[in-house]
């Protein structure tokens, strides 16, 4: 009877794992907004896919509402690890309309954005607590990294026990530093990237690979 | 234990701001929400909060998540939250993480993003400026 019983937990082991690793992960890319989230959502879906996941603009909160590429193949060292890559709209505890009119909008333009940027604010936080398997955190290396909103949710992320790797986003930029960055989280590992001009992509895919697959 | 309530802060003084320091013995018998509510409704009343011991990492998200429903034009535009930077998360052990043992108690100061302005930050000072709504 024992022997049975220990017999259909390992089948059941193996066969848990089998459909376990079948499953692509859901990598969920986060970060305060205008980090370059969609850009390397981008870069990540036309890389492997061909197609884009969103639009990307300089105004902050472009993205506003979770967007997922499913069964993206990313082929490293002869192996191919399938990842659906989630990208988040930016996270903030505030969103105030009038820093949209800047940007030369109109108020109810702007009161509008303001209203889908909260609501996907909102989203965001929901899926890190419930639907993702995995995170890019993804920094603009030329902004001071040491924010309550990068903290928390660093923070939320470790208390999860999700596997995490730090972007240094924005390397092309003259005012880019990386090693903040690096000091900012010394916990984790950070890669540096320009997900705008492509630039260190391999690193960034071979991690993915390490951490994700 | 007496309720707190928003409207304790009517008898404040005009042109003052109210700030409630809570201790972690009052927080510590109230469910997340609970602690969410009387945080939010604190700030939504132009209060500055004082945590003594923080949120948890699940609280803290979920804060996040509620004030964005919050979130009116020209009403409330959200809060300005502030701990100092540390990496716990890292010094605690995987079984106290499982077990819930979770080091969140960190001084926490929160307070509408329209009135309360972090000047600087470190590991052992954080500096703010309060102004009146």
């Amino acid at each position: 009877m024992g022997l049975l019983t220990n017999l259909r937990d390992s089948v059941s082991r193996v066969t848990d794992r089998l459909f376990t690793d079948s499953e692509p992960k859901r990598i969920g890319i986060y970060g305060p907004p205008n980090a370059g989230k969609t850009t390397l959502a981008n870069r990540i879906a036309r890389d492997w896919t061909g197609d884009a996941v969103g639009p990307e603009s300089h105004i902050p909160h472009e993205t506003r509402r979770a967007r997922r590429k499913e069964g993206v193949e990313i082929e490293r060292n002869g192996r191919k690890v399938t990842i659906d890559i989630v990208d988040t709209p930016g996270v903030t505890t505030k969103v105030d309309y009038k820093e949209f009119l800047d940007h030369e909008m109109e108020k109810d333009d702007a009161v509008r954005r303001s209203r889908e940027a909260t609501e996907g604010v909102a989203e965001a936080m929901h899926w890190l607590r419930e639907d993702v398997d995995g995170v890019i955190y993804v920094l603009d290396s030329t902004t001071d990294p040491f924010t309550q909103v990068n903290t928390m949710l660093i923070g939320i992320i470790e208390s999860q026990d999700l596997p995490v790797l730090i972007l240094a986003n924005k390397t092309d930029l003259p005012e880019s530093n990386v090693q903040r960055v690096a000091n900012a989280f010394p916990q984790h590992e950070t890669i540096p990237l320009s997900a705008l001009e492509g630039e260190n992509m391999d690193e960034v895919y071979d991690k993915i690979a390490e951490y994700f697959g | 234990m007496p309720e707190v309530t928003s409207d304790e802060s009517a008898d404040e003084p005009d042109g003052g701001v109210q700030i409630d320091l809570i201790s972690g013995a009052r927080m510590e018998g109230l469910t997340s929400m609970e602690k969410i509510r009387l945080i939010l409704d604190g700030v939504r009343d132009g209060n500055i909060v004082i945590l003594e011991e923080g949120l948890s990492p699940d609280e803290e998200s979920k804060l996040i998540e509620v004030t964005m429903t919050e979130i009116s034009p020209d009403d409330f535009s959200g809060i300005e939250i502030e701990t100092y930077p540390q990496s716990q998360a890292t010094d605690q052990s995987l079984l106290d993480r499982l077990m819930g043992r979770e080091s969140a108690k960190k001084l926490t100061v929160i307070g509408p993003a329209n009135q309360l302005e972090t000047l600087h930050k470190d590991e052992t000072l954080i500096s703010a400026l309060v102004s009146r709504k």
